[in-house]
């Protein structure tokens, strides 16, 4: 597709040369007010001590912020747990909605009252979806513990407990991605052409090995860009961690994003907190620009 | 036998065995429960008399079940006028978010231009800035320009939230759209903007309402900014209006829930209306072509 637009190498017949521009000016006035002037604004405050107590008569202070911050003690710490929580929730959402998706893409009667019932999760305001989890988590009276003492095992310390809160926190997270890629994944199956799983039967080929040779290459420029996005969503996702465990119990779920938002909704620590979200940026635009052109996912989007 | 057959091709495909269509069943059954049990809590506490977050029952419908708290959240609580700036303050987003996308997404698809490969990538990256952070100043622009506590106010940054996502879904799908169709109506001495509206933005139907929902999900279900941005009662949209009912040491349960099925509802509605839409018009790259 992407070979297809290539070929308007001019203009199209009747168009301008500034049409391109006259097109995308209101989203890049937008844009720019709201985006990259907040952001150069935030880059500056990085480098003052701006707080609650100093929110007028604040100081430039060079680099401190970022020192502070890589010397951190629980900085590493947070980093790798940043960096599972984002590969195992991308990897799941993509897995799961992927098979979901191709557990769909058949003749099966019922399947587009499933298909609703699934995505309903994505319907569902974070915050209140958040809450729902959270009370089905408590340990006495949540939902999950009760199932759990029915059938006869022992209840779980959901939020209490670091690795089972991570573990909680990471369920929320992968049940709200999950509509999302297997949508994606559905339109993404839906333009495969049948005759090649034809060709593939005629020579014998199991399911595995059209799901390896034909669905997953095919489905590549689909699935690589929406895992791009998905991966800087996620690694940038407060609402869960804040609503769910707040980060706790101790630091225990924190990650870099939800760090960074109690110093600096909880702590009032701007500058820290403005600091701290440059650095984000920076690791994700690397990460970005790495991945992107390792898998030559512009491809399919560019 | 051989009619029986005959059904069966009709209703599955031809490689599914019966032990295999059971198994989908199976595990779709289990993943549909999986996704509904979440809102069938919020439900079930919305039923409860009293305010309790906090019961050992496990039936579907709790005992003494009633619908107190639904009258109390729609006549005596605010929940209507909440419900009505939420209507109007996503809608418009929704609306505004489209035009815009979907003029610079039929720019970055059809036309090579300078410029364009650095506005997909800073589309991309504005997605990278942890976005809590633009909350400050955003917040000192809003009030510079005397839009705090305005429906204009929260718009705007909504849009900003929605449009780069929705831009490159648009150019993703314009993508799949045979330009030769273009050429045609050009031929005919239409302008490229004619052009755009009479035959490309027809076909991007799906996509247009994809964006569309996206965009009004953003304003639907944005509490941080609101909250920031809303300190006048009236103006609560309804995130910010159902938190008040959380107070640190008593909240209504009960009624929180009711009212947030009560805002659940329409969004459901709206992801069910569009649900056909989703499947073609979800596209951030594509293979079509």
């Amino acid at each position: 597709m992407a070979r297809r637009s290539r070929s308007v190498e001019g203009l199209l017949p009747g168009a301008q040369p500034w049409n391109p521009y006259a097109y995308t000016m209101p989203a890049l006035i937008l844009m720019a007010v709201m985006v990259v002037y907040p952001l150069m604004y935030g880059v500056y405050i990085g480098f003052t001590n701006m707080s609650l107590q100093r929110f007028f008569e604040y100081d430039l202070i060079g680099v401190r912020n970022f020192v502070s911050i890589l010397t951190e003690k629980e900085l590493w710490e947070v980093l790798v747990r940043s960096i599972v929580w984002t590969g195992v929730n991308v990897f799941l959402h993509v897995a799961i909605g992927l098979w979901l998706a191709i557990l769909l893409n058949r003749k099966l009667p019922g399947k587009s009252i499933i298909r609703v019932i699934l995505i309903l999760p994505w319907a569902i305001p974070q915050y209140i979806a958040a809450l729902a989890w959270k009370t089905m988590y408590q340990h006495d009276f949540g939902f999950i513990n009760l199932v759990l003492k029915q059938i006869g095992l022992s209840p779980v310390p959901w939020l209490q407990h670091p690795q089972w809160s991570f573990l909680a926190v990471i369920l929320v997270n992968v049940w709200l991605g999950i509509p999302f890629m297997m949508m994606i994944s559905l339109g993404g199956l839906q333009s495969i052409p049948k005759e090649l799983y034809e060709a593939t039967d005629v020579d014998g080929g199991t399911g595995w090995d059209k799901f390896r040779h034909i669905t997953l290459p095919m489905l590549k420029p689909v699935l690589v860009p929406a895992a791009t996005l998905g991966t800087v969503w996620t690694f940038n996702t407060v609402n869960v961690i804040y609503l769910v465990t707040g980060g706790g119990p101790g630091r225990s779920t924190d990650i870099l994003v939800s760090y960074v938002y109690r110093a600096a909704f909880d702590f009032y620590r701007y500058g820290y907190a403005a600091a701290f979200s440059l650095l984000i940026f920076l690791m994700l635009m690397i990460w970005a620009v790495l991945f992107v052109y390792r898998n030559r996912a512009d491809e399919g989007a560019y | 036998m051989a009619k029986r057959m005959r059904v069966s091709e009709g209703l599955f495909d031809k490689g599914d065995s019966p032990l295999k269509i059971v198994a989908i069943y199976l595990t779709l059954l289990v993943a549909c429960l999986i996704s509904l049990i979440p809102i069938w809590m919020i439900f079930n506490m919305s039923l409860r008399p009293d305010q309790s977050l906090y019961t050992t029952e496990l039936s579907f419908i709790p005992s003494g079940a009633t619908l107190e708290n639904y009258r109390v959240m729609l006549f005596e609580k605010p929940l209507l006028g909440w419900m009505g700036n939420s209507l109007i303050v996503s809608g418009t987003t929704a609306v505004l978010s489209v035009f815009v996308a979907s003029h610079a997404g039929y720019a970055l698809s059809r036309f090579r231009f300078y410029g364009r490969k650095s506005m997909l990538t800073f589309l991309l990256s504005t997605q990278m800035f942890p976005a809590p952070m633009l909350l400050l100043p955003t917040f000192l622009i809003l009030s510079q320009f005397k839009l705090l506590n305005s429906f204009t106010g929260m718009i705007i940054p909504y849009m900003a939230t929605a449009v780069p996502f929705a831009t490159w879904m648009m150019k993703g799908f314009y993508d799949t759209i045979p330009v030769e169709l273009e050429y045609a109506a050009a031929i005919d001495g239409a302008t490229n903007l004619q052009t755009f509206y009479r035959i490309t933005m027809p076909l991007a139907a799906p996509a247009l309402a994809v964006s569309a929902l996206f965009s009004f999900m953003t304003g639907w279900s944005e509490y941080i900014i609101a909250r920031v941005i809303l300190t006048k009662a009236a103006m609560y949209t309804l995130p910010v209006g159902l938190v008040t009912l959380q107070s640190a040491f008593n909240t209504e349960w009960g009624r929180y829930s009711a009212g947030a099925l009560m805002t659940m509802i329409p969004a459901m509605a709206l992801f069910m209306a569009f649900s056909r839409y989703l499947v073609g018009g979800l596209t951030v790259g594509g293979v079509k072509g």
